[in-house]
């Protein structure tokens, strides 16, 4: 039985689901403190999605147990649905409703009285950029407004925890970039934030502490620095003008950063793994002055990739399984 | 200061002030009651019915074509004259918009489930069963549609109620009471299928038969013993039996007391099936 802490926003200790013979979740703790934003990082088929249906009451836990603002997810469901919100994966709304038309009904539902529901809707739709596009069938809408028609819905009656499972996938940037922007908005209003993602960017970007999840399990935990120490602040790639100057490059590289770089398929290209920003100039500079001309350079943040190959010694699972365990789950949901 | 090279991208528009507004009110409501959650749901079928009118199409439509080709085309043959054909047939049909109508219960059940709406509805702390009751107190207004579309037509062609407009409305009533106890199958079914699709066709396949297997065409004193036994047990023409005599100003009590048990007991065993289902999805 958990005690709970006031401090604390989600406590879930050895939560697990199965589906059939596929453990979706396998003995997950979780500890979330109020007011700040809590990335849970993994691939498709993690058991992310389903980590989040079972806090946000949807899904019943098998085993273990979670309380959520202190209140016991199976026991007072109820309780925990009335202070929290939830932005799935699929955008929750009616397509066949006009945005207003949406935001209207859940206002009603959650108990807000007609005048002031409407009246609501409007300055959700006007917050959201939406307002022009009110009357129209949400069928209709791109995908960036649909999310942000999804997340408005979230915040009809302003929730105290809000859950976001992969709120920008599929997104263009600019839609990636105004979600952000409306979830540390609402973190600063004092909302706790769930965010699912399968970006490392993302979760470096908005949480606070991120919990890495791996077949049905928390594989690593702390602040985004901690997690990117543990894996290297990121990666220097190049891209020689003449690739029979790899060798030297390679040996250069390899020299300056004291790491082994890595051989791109690509015969002209090369990456290393690299501290910090300071260093890979160095190793800029250290090329320039062994003569290798570059056509290119970037410097990139570790991928969901790297930091699951550092941390489990494995690659995030391959898309085409990914697929199949994302649909199992889903069927099985 | 004003000189250094800025680099960041300009601001996004869409989120500003008014968002942290909007943010910034905590109040919470009071739950809402389950009348009210039930209602609420009510609009919502009413607003689909306003943006999807295809679907009302879909469903009164057919019996319009049923009506006019058997009137028509069989009306002689069975019951010596259109005319009189026309007072038999036309309760039926009624029946049989209505009932076809109600499949469309589960299928717009079953499109929730497999968009992400029903999870948005799961998870707001209103009274459990009111997206189901209010989806089918909702379907009540495409009944009433339906229903009067065919009994419209039945008059523009000659039918003529001996219990006058008291006798109509009271069939259209009843029929609307079984079909809303009907329509819980169909949301169970819905549950149950993958896809709207599969739960129109099954709806359908399994209506069909029970539809032409009743008295809402031809007597069943004409039939073979045994398909006339059967036709003597369905529930449908126990409706249509029901219908035909409010419409005459002949029903019993006896007739109209049969029909309101089946939708007790459909209602009875599939309301808290569908409901259960609709908890228990994952």
């Amino acid at each position: 039985m958990v005690t709970p802490d006031p401090t604390l926003a989600i406590e879930a200790s050895g939560l697990v689901k199965a589906f059939g013979p596929t453990r979706a979740v396998d003995g997950v703790d979780l500890a979330v403190s109020s007011g700040t934003v809590y990335g849970v990082l993994g691939p498709n088929g993690a058991g992310k999605t389903t980590t989040i249906r079972m806090l946000a009451t949807l899904l019943r836990p098998d085993a273990g147990s979670a309380r959520v603002l202190g209140h016991d997810v199976v026991d007072e469901a109820d309780a925990v649905r009335a202070l929290v919100s939830l932005t799935g994966q699929l955008a929750s709304v009616d397509e066949d409703l006009t945005g207003r038309e949406n935001l209207v009904l859940i206002g009603r539902l959650l108990g807000v009285r007609r005048a002031k529901a409407k009246a609501r809707a409007t300055e959700l739709l006007e917050a959201f950029g939406l307002i022009e596009a009110a009357g129209r069938q949400v069928k209709n809408y791109s995908g960036g407004m649909r999310r942000r028609l999804d997340i408005a819905a979230s915040i009809v009656v302003t929730p105290r925890l809000m859950f976001l499972d992969e709120p920008t996938t599929g997104l263009d940037p600019r839609s990636r970039n105004q979600v952000w922007e409306i979830v540390r908005t609402l973190v600063a209003g004092g909302t706790t934030v769930l965010l699912c993602t399968q970006y490392l960017d993302e979760a470096d970007q908005l949480a606070g502490r991120i919990a890495v999840i791996d077949r049905g399990r928390v594989i690593a935990e702390g602040t985004p620095a901690e997690l990117k120490a543990s894996v290297g602040q990121g990666a220097l790639h190049v891209r020689l003008l003449d690739p029979e100057q790899r060798a030297d490059a390679e040996r250069t590289l390899s020299r300056t950063l004291d790491a082994a770089p890595h051989v791109d398929a690509d015969p002209a290209a090369l990456s290393a793994p690299v501290a910090g920003a300071e260093q890979a100039s160095e190793a800029l500079a250290e090329l320039s002055r062994a003569g290798i001309a570059l056509a290119n350079f970037s410097l990139g943040q570790p991928s969901l990739d790297e930091v699951f190959l550092s941390l489990t010694g494995h690659p995030a699972e391959e898309p085409a399984s990914d697929l199949a365990s994302a649909a199992a789950e889903e069927q099985a949901a | 200061m004003s000189s250094a090279p800025t680099t960041r991208p300009p601001p996004e528009p869409a989120v500003d002030a008014g968002l942290r507004a909007a943010l910034s009110t905590t109040e919470r409501p009071p739950r809402s009651s389950p009348l009210s959650a039930c209602l609420t749901f009510g609009w919502r079928g009413m607003l689909k019915i306003k943006h999807v009118p295809e679907q009302l199409l879909d469903v009164t439509l057919t019996p319009v074509l049923f009506l006019l080709m058997f009137t028509y085309l069989f009306g002689g043959a069975l019951a010596g004259s259109t005319t009189e054909y026309l007072q038999f047939l036309l309760p039926g049909i009624l029946v049989q918009s209505v009932l076809f109508t109600s499949v469309y219960s589960g299928v717009s059940l079953n499109t929730d489930v497999t968009k992400g709406v029903v999870d948005r509805f799961r998870s707001l702390p209103v009274w459990k069963p009111a997206p189901l009751v209010g989806a089918v107190l909702g379907d009540c207004v495409r009944y009433a549609v339906g229903a009067t579309v065919v009994v419209l037509l039945g008059l523009a062609m000659g039918y003529r109620p001996e219990a006058g407009i008291a006798g109509v409305l009271a069939a259209i009533l009843l029929v609307i009471v079984f079909a809303s106890g009907l329509a819980w199958i169909f949301t169970t079914v819905g549950m149950l299928m993958r896809s709207p699709s599969a739960v129109l066709n099954s709806g359908f396949m399994a209506l069909f038969p029970l539809i032409f297997l009743s008295n809402i065409f031809v007597d069943p004193a004409t039939l073979p013993g045994w398909l006339e036994a059967f036709v003597g047990v369905n529930p449908i023409s126990h409706l249509v039996t029901a219908v035909r005599g409010l419409m005459a100003g002949t029903a019993t009590a006896g007739e109209i007391g049969l029909v309101l048990a089946s939708t007790a007991v459909s209602t009875a065993v599939f309301a808290p099936l569908t409901v259960r289902l609709y908890r228990a999805k994952g």
